[in-house]
């Protein structure tokens, strides 16, 4: 499908040059067609299942997530506590429901954060030249070389009790410059494409430039960085909460391994506390490599082709790595990519 | 490809003559002779750029530095009398003017004390290692740092690479299932890996050693009973550093395989009969690296402070450990003198990574300089 989609803005730039008039559905459909694969669509499903979950949590979760149940300690799992109970009989399947919430708030937010950042200044820093272009590469690279981890566990110290919202917004203004960068390196080379220097001799206002005739040759690169953020915030929240950086009291999947590496549950082989986290965090991650992958095919469809035809040259008894029966196998079915 | 590279002279910005033999135009296009062209010319512009970024960077890096443990609540010095009670109240004020710590100068003052400091390579002393250097503290465990990331690092890359380059070769085949597989590797969290290959290797199946960087009543020397330990703790902290680091570098080759396979030198080069493992390595692996080995370079720079969890879950001595220990018992110095030297590491290897892409890639000279 994304090859399609490819081939048809091809043909379709030198017959019309100025934004064709076409219905805000289609357009629309076009800037969703990157999701529009196996594999971006079974993430975006997982993803929005640990959404629910985070939004119904008070409907799901059969215990709150700290209720204490002193008769029913380190329980393995029964028909009564799913997933078994923690060192004070607490239960750890309603824990992860509950815990959905903070992983949920935070890798969105500090995505929001991140991608806001990094598509002003990638975009402004592309779409300019001179100094104002130069300071803010600068300032993208320093923060590129800034180490991250490090910076945010002496950050996150420096709060006794840090809300949700702190920690996202560390996570996110420690987490944009890759997006910078790599935006940047985009805009300044559509900046010099027809199109847009039709769209400035016409006299179009810069906001037009940049909102209409750049961004939707963007969106391609601003979804993968929205995915590597995201994935990258997820990792550092549950890593943070792990360490004991995040206090306790904000109960994410990181905070129950926390729980559970402290109270020795790895030695002591209680699995039903420690696999469970890991495994959700797992999921997340699997959920937006997908995406990642599906967008990487639309913005590269090589990636996605070269399996294709290599597997469609084997049915019919071929090697794609053996230059005899690649010029022969272009003659009979007459294909030529 | 890179002919001109490795004997260029360095005289200043000399446009040389074109070589005296006229070279043939039929012999220019093919691999087989080297193209004697204009001698490579020093990009200055470029390398005044990159060297005022660096310096920037280095400038931004050190005044966060200043400013972190002036952010933090509580104070390095109250922190270590409450855990040494019988210090006299003048000792208190002496260590804190041996710390840098008297309010009585303002920010200013401060600021250019440490750059002073700084400049003459003292990090100050640590009160969490009975007030010893900080150089002297750091530089005790960035060894074990260095040499057991620096290994995974290495064979990460190693795997990763080649394996990607054959995968991307075979494309197609049922080797892709190895880039979902090893992605998955590289999602999970890395402590919760870690995790369980101690619960795993360790706790029930008892093959190796829990943590730590070498046995218990052993001492650093050169022994085969030394060595031997300090490899049997590396291997499981070492390996899942590999297993949670492949994906990356088997999936990056992976893509640029993809894209330089489908380039016409590939299919001229097999057109003209070349064998396949010539095709492979020296024509499509060959060109595909270039991003590898710039990430490659960056990553020798995390090598120090990315393993902060690794060194956390393994009670590795290193210096990721050394920098959690040092922000919870508010050692000030200690802490400061760490992310210093983790900055210091980043930025080297990006030099690294800039000098490495403008040997082996004549084009990023060109379009900049």
């Amino acid at each position: 499908m994304s090859t399609q989609q490819v081939i048809d803005a091809s043909t379709a730039i030198p017959t019309d040059p100025p934004p064709p008039p076409v219905s805000v559905s289609s357009r629309l459909g076009s800037a969703f067609a990157m999701f529009r694969n196996k594999k971006s669509i079974a993430g975006l499903v997982i993803l929005g299942f640990f959404l629910l979950v985070a939004i119904f949590a008070p409907w799901l979760a059969p215990y709150p997530a700290t209720q204490i149940n002193a008769k029913a300690r380190l329980q393995p799992p029964s028909t009564l506590n799913w997933l078994g109970t923690t060192h004070l009989g607490e239960d750890v399947f309603s824990q992860i429901i509950w815990g959905t919430r903070g992983v949920m708030v935070v890798g969105i937010l500090a995505t929001v954060i991140a991608i806001t950042i990094a598509v002003v200044v990638g975009v402004v820093s592309g779409y300019t030249t001179g100094w104002k272009s130069e300071s803010l590469s600068a300032l993208a690279n320093v923060f590129l070389v800034i180490p991250g981890l490090p910076l945010i566990i002496i950050v996150a110290s420096l709060f006794e009790d840090p809300p949700l919202w702190v920690i996202a917004t560390v996570l996110g203004l420690t987490g944009w410059a890759w997006g910078a960068r790599v935006l940047r390196a985009q805009t300044m080379s559509l900046r010099n494409r027809d199109f847009v220097l039709a769209a400035k001799a016409n006299g179009e206002p810069l906001h037009r430039i940049i909102a209409v005739e750049m961004l939707p040759n963007l969106l391609g690169l601003i979804a993968a960085s929205v995915v590597g953020t995201m994935t990258a915030a997820v990792i550092g929240l549950t890593t943070l909460s792990f360490i004991g950086v995040i206090p306790v009291s904000n109960y994410n999947w990181g905070t129950i391994l926390n729980w559970a590496s402290a109270q020795g549950a790895f030695r002591q082989n209680q699995w039903w506390w420690y696999v469970p986290p890991g495994l959700c965090i797992a999921a997340i991650g699997v959920a937006l490599s997908l995406l990642n992958f599906g967008i990487d095919e639309y913005i590269n469809p090589r990636l996605r082709s070269a399996g294709e035809r290599a597997r469609a040259l084997k049915k019919r008894g071929m090697d794609v790595n053996d230059p005899l029966t690649q010029v022969r196998s272009i003659t009979p079915s007459g294909k030529s990519d | 490809m890179n002919s001109d590279v490795a004997g260029a002279p360095t005289g200043v910005g000399t446009v040389g003559p074109v070589s005296p033999e006229p070279s043939d135009p039929l012999e220019m296009g093919t691999t087989a002779t080297k193209i004697h062209n204009k001698r490579a010319r020093i990009p200055w512009r470029f390398l005044g750029k990159r060297a005022l970024f660096y310096t920037f960077t280095l400038w931004a890096a050190l005044t966060i530095n200043f400013f972190l443990p002036r952010m933090m609540k509580g104070d390095a010095v109250s922190a270590y009398l409450a855990r040494n009670q019988n210090i006299s109240q003048e000792a208190a004020d002496a260590l804190r003017a041996l710390l840098g710590l008297d309010t009585d100068k303002t920010l200013w003052q401060q600021y250019m004390d440490y750059w002073a400091l700084l400049l003459r390579g003292d990090l100050g002393i640590s009160i969490s290692h009975g007030l010893r250097p900080v150089i002297e503290v750091i530089s005790g465990a960035l060894p074990w740092t260095i040499g057991l990331v620096g290994v995974a690092t290495v064979i990460a890359f190693t795997v990763g690479t080649l394996g990607g380059a054959f995968i991307g070769w075979r494309r197609g085949s049922r080797l892709d299932l190895f880039i979902p597989l090893t992605t998955f590797l590289s999602t999970i969290p890395y402590f919760w890996l870690g995790l369980l290959a101690i619960t795993v290797f360790s706790v029930n199946l008892r093959l190796l050693p829990i943590g730590k960087a070498f046995g218990v009543g052993l001492s650093p020397t050169w022994s085969w009973d030394f060595i031997s330990s300090v490899i049997e703790h590396g291997v499981l902290p070492a390996s899942t550093i590999v297993l949670a680091s492949l994906g990356g570098w088997m999936l990056g080759m992976r893509n640029m395989m993809l894209t330089v396979l489908d380039e016409d030198y590939i299919t001229v080069a097999q057109a003209k009969g070349m064998p396949n493992r010539r095709v492979l390595w020296r024509y499509a692996a060959r060109n595909a690296v270039l991003p590898q080995i710039q990430s490659f370079a960056l990553s020798l720079g995390f090598i120090v402070g990315g393993t902060i969890v690794m060194e956390m879950v393994f009670s590795y001595p290193g210096v990721g450990k050394m920098l959690l220990d040092a922000t919870n018992a508010k050692d000030y110095a200690l802490m400061q003198g760490v992310f210093l030297i983790i900055t210091l590491s980043v930025l080297v290897a990006n030099i690294a990574a800039d000098v490495a892409y403008a040997f082996l890639d004549p084009r990023t000279r060109q379009t900049e300089s």
